[in-house]
């Protein structure tokens, strides 16, 4: 019996994780960085990376998801949390439905209990292709419960974040996401439970200044943008062009805020082992 | 005081002759004694704090700077902190809890420097932190947005048991010029977004993102700065004396509980 569910629920992530690593346009997919174009079945099969320069491509939240857990572990939490429109915002509710329509997505954030590797955890995503990743209050909300599970229940937590910052159109109460979801890692952490962030690009704003900074253990994809202000900002505070690499995943790690850089391709192995280092045995 | 627009209140809330946070301390406190430096690399002048008396009490108090000259906002960079000052405000949160003393924040900036050096030195890790750590103090912690509150530049001192905001303070995620050219790439369009923004004190009392408002003299606070402080005095002390008959782990799991309710109910009121 509860191989059939199993064997349903990989089926289930299968299925959603092929919608969202479907790469629109032609045979040839031309690579942001490189220029290069490359077959695009090819770069849909080597996890979205680019052949030639290892360039990550943004990928969505249930392939990312089926790129790390086990097969038959995913059970998504909150699946239905809905998105909300709590200031009435002009325009807001019809671009919600449309980004939920392009997407399949309700919100810009998935959360789920799985393993890897045999390691069981809670990991949460947030997904750029929905408002950019940005903080609403359905995010922050659907986080702070995965954080509440995880504590609840003692279960390592993983969030991915790719994030544009705050939600415009939830004004303060995206504001308010950031206090939300930190004081739940503050919970998290007094009960001695792992939490282990990957920054993923672009992972900027609110996001940066919250959650995403407050792993136990910081991971970031090459190349990743990591930052507070963006770079477009930045630029025009000090009125000069900014450095080459400025904010990447490299850049944080050789300032000391990030503990390594990633790829993707490396990604499960890497999460399975510091999942197993943080687990209690051994007979010392 | 009811007619007054939200524009109207960001521009009494940027006043430059408004009560500023020296103007606050010298008011509500004696014997004041800065502390400077985050212990780990800089002192960052757009954030000042240190301990001084409240009606005998001890208390540790820390504000964001403006500065009222050209000289005193260079000096201060506009009130606009580093990293360096969100980790000193950590450094006296942290004293205050050694001490078992109340920590008052007063909060005017237009929000967290966006520079080069700052993204150098960990802008987004000091906030977070800084969030995080106020979460779970056990000493009792009061926010006063004073001025403009704008992003996690200002939410960085503000995870308080009570957020209080002066009648024509705003308290926002970000400045209406930015929030204009975010959204319409159009920063001359502030004044439209300063009314959908919701960041009024009376909009943010309604959504429960605030305590209290304290009230300003008719014309707003610069008009009569010593009245304004009186108010201040007499909200701080009231909120405080109640919050003293908790205990540490009440404190914090009040703070807990203010937060983790925000947003909640307004998606759930959608699902009903």
């Amino acid at each position: 019996m509860n191989s059939i569910f199993a064997k349903r629920r990989a089926r289930l992530l299968a299925m959603k994780a092929i919608r969202d690593n479907y790469v629109p346009g032609d045979k040839l997919v031309t690579c942001p960085k490189c220029g290069q174009e490359s077959e695009r079945k090819a770069v849909a099969e080597g996890l979205s990376v680019c052949p030639h320069c290892g360039y990550h491509w943004p990928i969505g939240g249930y392939y990312r998801l089926s790129t790390i857990l086990d097969p038959g572990s995913f059970r998504e939490l909150n699946a239905k949390y809905p998105a909300a429109d709590p200031l009435s915002f002009p325009g807001y509710r019809g671009k919600l439905t449309a980004a939920q329509h392009r997407t399949g997505l309700n919100e810009a954030a998935v959360t789920a209990t799985g393993s890897i590797d045999g390691h069981k955890c809670v990991v949460g995503v947030l997904d750029s292709r929905f408002f950019m990743g940005s903080m609403s209050a359905a995010v922050g909300e659907k986080i702070t419960l995965a954080i509440e599970y995880a504590a609840k229940n003692k279960l390592p937590l993983i969030i991915f974040s790719a994030s544009g910052g705050a939600r415009m159109q939830e004004g303060i109460l995206s504001l308010m996401q950031m206090a939300k979801t930190s004081a739940a890692l503050a919970r998290l952490s007094d009960k001695g439970v792992l939490y282990i962030s990957v920054l993923t690009d672009p992972t900027t704003g609110g996001v940066t200044a919250s959650f995403a900074s407050l792993g136990d253990i910081i991971l970031a994809e090459p190349g990743a943008l990591i930052g507070f202000a963006g770079p477009r900002v930045i630029q025009q505070t000090i009125g000069e062009t900014l450095p080459e690499g400025f904010q990447r995943a490299e850049y944080q790690e050789e300032h000391g805020f990030v503990d390594a850089v990633v790829p993707r391709a490396q990604m499960r192995e890497t999460l399975a082992r510091l999942l197993m280092l943080h687990e209690k045995g051994g007979r010392a | 005081m009811s007619t007054i627009t939200a524009a109207e209140r960001v521009a009494i809330a940027r006043h430059p002759q408004r009560p500023n946070v020296c103007d606050f301390i010298d008011g509500l406190f004696t014997d004041f004694f800065e502390c400077k430096g985050d212990r780990l690399c800089g002192e960052d002048a757009a954030i000042l704090g240190g301990v001084a008396r409240f009606h005998g009490q001890s208390v540790t108090v820390i504000g964001t700077r403006k500065g009222k000259t050209l000289e005193e906002n260079l000096k201060c960079n506009f009130g606009m902190p580093n990293p360096e000052g969100y980790r000193k405000a950590l450094r006296l949160m942290r004293q205050a809890e050694k001490f078992r003393r109340p920590v008052i924040t007063l909060i005017d900036t237009s929000g967290a420097y966006p520079g080069l050096e700052a993204e150098a030195r960990g802008q987004g890790e000091a906030i977070a932190r800084n969030l995080m750590e106020m979460s779970r103090l056990t000493v009792p912690v009061v926010a006063i947005i004073t001025g403009e509150g704008n992003s996690g530049g200002a939410l960085a001192l503000g995870v308080a048991n009570r957020v209080l905001m002066l009648e024509n303070a705003v308290y926002a995620i970000l400045s209406p010029e930015g929030f204009a050219s975010i959204l319409w790439k159009d920063a001359s369009r502030s004044a439209e977004a300063c009314e959908m923004m919701k960041l009024t004190a009376p909009d943010l009392m309604h959504l429960g993102v605030i305590d209290d408002i304290i009230p300003e003299p008719e014309g707003g606070a610069h008009t009569a700065p010593l009245q304004a402080i009186r108010q201040v005095d007499r909200a701080l002390r009231r909120h405080l004396s109640s919050l003293s008959k908790e205990s540490g782990a009440a404190l914090a799991a009040d703070r807990y509980q203010k937060f983790r309710k925000m947003g909640a109910a307004a998606s759930q009121k959608e699902e009903l």
